[in-house]
């Protein structure tokens, strides 16, 4: 077995040995993903994973000569479901490149649409998709003695969500007929309405510009924000602790769950929500207005935070290729930014200096196999390409900003350790503080409850945007544009949170249109697995030698602990357009797996 | 002729049940899947559980929102290839690539071919499973005319499913493509149109009304501006100069005039939001000569000013003048097609896409 190639339902006789499983495509997700792997049964181990991608479109292509003021509304359609972060990146990189600065009141509007677009966004992956993984009728299928358990246990955190036992959880999170499920999906579109008053449109928004907003600041405008508002904080203070609940069980019931999707702490976060008293967009005070942020960027390694600068963060992208379906730009490729605005060397593989060219080819799991590829983070202290993951967006910002202590803002506190969420009294409950802690592990469940955490961070920042909005309203500040010239010739950059993870705009302009243009999603961070340099990307290292729970056998096996931990990352494929997979392996089928070989440190 | 009985609760479905087959892997952003997911009128769950009296059963086949995952997922696709989940409706979102103008390899698949190890491209998944279907939807922009990815320049040659069927492409139930376009699609314009196609399965209504573009003519059928609540400042001459003024937004890149969409009348989501009528200007991402008719975006549209200076002048000349710009507007850039040569433009940097 030399390629992975389709999945081999085995007699039980042969068991014991590799065997090859596939899910393409892997649905619950936004895009194209498929997952291949190679499953030692007896011993319920990974023992390999490639992850690939089938869709490509050219953005970095047809975006070359087009003004680049069409940027946001272009790139927003990068994603179908964070296209706005894309669009607000992108005026984030468009400012900088044009060295304006929006009006305070702007800001708090972009501001208020992304905390929106977080408290939708993780909710209805989190409780519409990630959520079946865990509902009854998923355990029922693959450990009903999970379920039976479930039954028998009760909700430690009952009285305050309302439901029993932690089957009572897993039953309301059914698909369509558990009660939370459609009541999530409702919350989903709350949410989204707020969104549509800050930003016009849900996904790809129509009030967003380079300069500021076309949005217009009224008292009824931020009324119509803070009441669906503050019934979605009183949402969180429900769902919080039901989803501690029902993460808590399952290291309770299946020990050495926390092995499930364990990975190396290797973290990114790229940082979100500018502060307008700060925030110039000049490169020169990247660091500076970078560290001003309410989450703050940071590079988190073995636990140590490494940088908060969004200068060292720029200065460390490379984008490698390899078996993927482009043609390599090599020592070819055009340089066009030589050195920042502070003088430092701007490499041959920054996204500034990429060049783009696809290669459509037969699919070859020895060879070149997937449309995406790969970005890693030069560690200057050790040379190494660190192949950063975003723990699905709110793990990594969550342990940056805990570990930078930077964040104070009353409804949030960054301690060193941990994040406290402050969230005041509401119609029918009283005040609640949850405190998320640093988790001992980079895992499949801390993924998803740091997603239920940062869902009430966003909620909180949201009620402090609104109140810094409304002052500016009653000051009678309400011009929320600044006007500017498309120069000849500039650079800019964006760093931003998409809801899943880091991202990053790269734009070079000359004659006034766009030169080169680079966009860099969590999802090419997340899937790429080995680059050149042998180093293993996130799926493939966290789903490679991760223990399997699941009860059933090779010919009923669905895979559930390799969906949950595939999905805890949060895909997001069309994002991934940049992505690629590394070289297939050969294996021998007598060999005796291993599990941690891939870098568990 | 429709008879029903007196009441949609007494009339007996045509058909017990409907399967909704959903093909999101053509060269899209997954987007108008998440924007239905926002829906109210009615919601995905009005239509999956039965809300209303008449229809038939409606089984859903949506990647982003299965419980199936993997060959569980195709499972229903090879079933409806194979004419074993009978009636379907198929919903293609993203636009479709063009194969033929490159060697090898593909721009768009989904699944794996069990014989070859190959994935299969999405245009075979079209090829197979149209003809089979009882009505066919193309969702988004992208879907219908090409969008976003037939840019100018673009290197996959893509286009609209029009493009790619052919425009008077029926189905076997005698059904043209019913396009919903939008970037994405207003989420109740889509849902509120497969609605009333189920009402047809149903024997309860003719099929939805379309105009020369396959859009539903009831959704489609009047202009931004028509429905804008700031043309009231266009009539009196007032226009914004700079983006967040209250005033009309024509004079600063907004094609509201000649561009058919209903967002402005009907909001974005639960009658929150929109496009103009919130502060955004129209960029025309409902029309079929979406992106490129309207690009550079943030300038103003070329017989904005003739247009609007001339507001004064007699209401039926404006119409005039502003039919010929929208019929400009209706028509896709002449690159999207399904022909062996790519005439987008593209222009590769160090490779040749033919050789």
């Amino acid at each position: 077995m030399s390629t992975i190639t389709l999945p081999e339902r085995v007699a039980p006789s042969e068991r014991g040995k590799l065997i090859e499983m596939s899910w393409d495509p892997i649905t619950r997700i936004v895009g194209s993903l498929g997952i291949y792997t190679k499953i030692d049964f007896e011993n319920q181990r990974v023992i390999e994973c490639h992850s690939t991608s089938s869709i490509f479109r050219g953005y970095s292509v047809f975006m070359k000569g087009k003004d680049p003021r069409d940027a946001h509304f272009i790139t927003s359609r990068i994603c179908g479901i964070c296209g706005d972060n894309h669009a607000t990146c992108s005026c984030y990189a468009q400012n900088m490149a044009y060295g304006i600065r929006p009006p305070d009141i702007a800001e708090w509007i972009v501001n208020l649409g992304e905390a929106a677009e977080y408290m939708f966004d993780h909710n209805i992956f989190q409780d519409n998709l990630v959520g079946v993984d865990f509902c009854e009728q998923m355990v029922k299928e693959t450990n009903p003695g999970v379920l039976d358990q479930a039954e028998r246990t009760p909700a430690p955190n009952g009285e305050i969500h309302g439901y029993k036992t932690i089957a009572d959880i897993m039953r309301t999170l059914n698909p369509f007929s558990g009660q939370f499920y459609r009541e999530a999906l409702e919350m989903s579109r709350l949410t989204r309405e707020m969104f549509c008053l800050m930003e016009g449109r849900h996904t790809h928004p129509s009030t967003l510009y380079p300069g500021g907003v076309g949005t217009v600041p009224s008292l009824q405008l931020f009324s119509e924000y803070l009441v669906r508002l503050m019934k979605y904080v009183e949402f969180m203070k429900k769902v919080v602790p039901l989803h501690d609940d029902l993460f808590d069980f399952f290291y309770q019931a299946l020990p050495g769950y926390e092995e499930v999707g364990q990975r190396r702490v290797l973290l990114g976060c790229w940082g979100s929500w500018n502060d307008p008293a700060v925030c110039d967009y000049t490169y020169h005070n990247m660091e500076k207005w970078g560290n001003a942020m309410y989450v703050t960027p940071g590079v988190v390694v073995d636990g140590q935070l490494l940088t908060t600068s969004l200068v060292d963060i720029n200065l460390g992208l490379r984008i490698l290729l390899g078996s993927s379906y482009y043609q390599d730009w090599g020592d070819n490729g055009e340089i066009f930014v030589e050195k920042d605005p502070l003088g430092n060397k701007i490499d041959r593989r920054h996204p500034w200096n990429q060049t783009t060219t696809p290669k459509p080819q037969k699919r070859d799991f020895n060879g070149n196999y997937t449309w995406v590829m790969s970005p890693r983070w030069l560690d200057k202290r050790t040379g190494d390409h660190l192949a950063l993951d975003t723990g699905g967006g709110p793990l990594a910002r969550l342990w940056a900003t805990a570990l930078a202590g930077k964040v104070d803002f009353g409804y949030v506190t960054a301690t060193g350790k941990s994040v406290k969420i402050n969230l005041p009294k509401t119609a029918l409950m009283g005040e609640a503080e949850f405190e998320w802690r640093i988790p001992q592990w980079s895992n499949t469940i801390e993924r998803n409850r740091a997603r239920t955490y940062f869902q009430a961070y966003a909620a909180a920042a949201a009620l402090y945007f609104c109140e810094r909005a409304l002052d500016e309203v009653h000051a009678g500040h309400t011009k929320t544009f600044t006007d500017f010239k498309v120069p000849d010739e500039a650079i800019g950059c964006g760093f931003h949170e998409a809801v899943r993870g880091v991202l990053s705009h790269h734009l070079v302009i000359r004659n006034k249109k766009i030169a080169n243009y680079h966009p860099y999603p969590p999802t090419p961070w997340n899937a790429s697995p080995r680059d050149s340099y042998g180093t293993p990307g996130p799926y493939e290292d966290a789903v490679q030698g991760t223990p399997l729970f699941e009860e059933n056998p090779p010919e009923k096996f669905k895979g559930i602990d390799i969906m949950r931990t595939v999905r805890s990352f949060d895909p997001c494929l069309p994002c991934g357009v940049h992505m690629y997979t590394g070289k297939g392996k050969l294996i021998d089928v007598q060999h005796v797996p291993m599990f941690g070989a891939a870098g568990h440190a | 002729m429709v008879e029903t009985n007196g009441t949609y609760a007494k009339h007996k479905p045509a058909v017990k049940e409907v399967h909704i087959v959903w093909v999101t892997a053509g060269l899209g952003c997954d987007g108008d899947s998440v924007s239905v997911t926002g829906a109210s009128e009615p919601s995905i769950e009005d239509l999956v559980m039965g809300a209303f009296p008449g229809l038939p059963k409606v089984y859903l086949h949506n990647p982003v929102l299965a419980y199936e995952v993997g060959d569980e997922f195709m499972n229903y696709l090879y079933r409806a290839k194979e004419g074993r989940l009978d009636p379907f409706v198929l919903v293609v979102e993203g636009s479709i690539p063009n194969e033929k103008i490159k060697q090898e390899g593909y721009w768009a698949a989904l699944g794996t071919d069990k014989q070859t190890g190959q994935p299969i491209p999405t245009t075979n998944w079209i090829d197979w499973l149209a003809p089979k279907a009882f009505a066919v939807v193309a969702i988004g922009t992208c879907a219908t005319y090409g969008g976003i990815h037939a840019m100018e320049g673009n290197p996959t040659g893509c286009m609209g499913l029009a493009d790619y069927l052919g425009w008077k492409w029926k189905s076997k139930a005698g059904l043209p493509i019913i396009n919903v376009p939008g970037c994405p699609v207003q989420p109740d314009n889509f849902m509120e149109t497969v609605m009333h196609l189920l009402y047809h399965a149903a024997g309860l209504a003719p099929p939805p009304p379309l105009d020369d573009q396959l859009r539903p003519k009831w959704l489609f059928g009047a202009t931004v501006h028509e429905g804008c609540d700031r043309a009231g400042y266009y009539e009196q001459g007032q226009f914004a100069t700079a983006y967040g003024q209250s005033e009309c937004l024509v004079k600063i890149g907004c094609w509201g005039p000649v561009v058919n969409c209903n967002v402005p009348k009907r909001g974005w989501m639960g009658g929150v939001g929109g496009c103009p009528n919130v502060g955004g200007i129209c960029i025309g991402c409902t029309m079929p000569g979406f992106p490129d008719k309207f690009m550079p975006f943030m300038d103003e549209p070329p017989g904005g000013r003739l247009s609007s200076t001339a507001v004064g002048l007699y209401g039926g000349i404006i119409r005039t003048l502003r039919g010929f710009t929208q019929r400009t507007a209706n028509k896709e850039p002449k690159w999207r097609h399904s022909r062996p040569k790519l005439t987008s433009g593209y222009q590769p940097t160090t490779y040749s896409p033919a050789g």
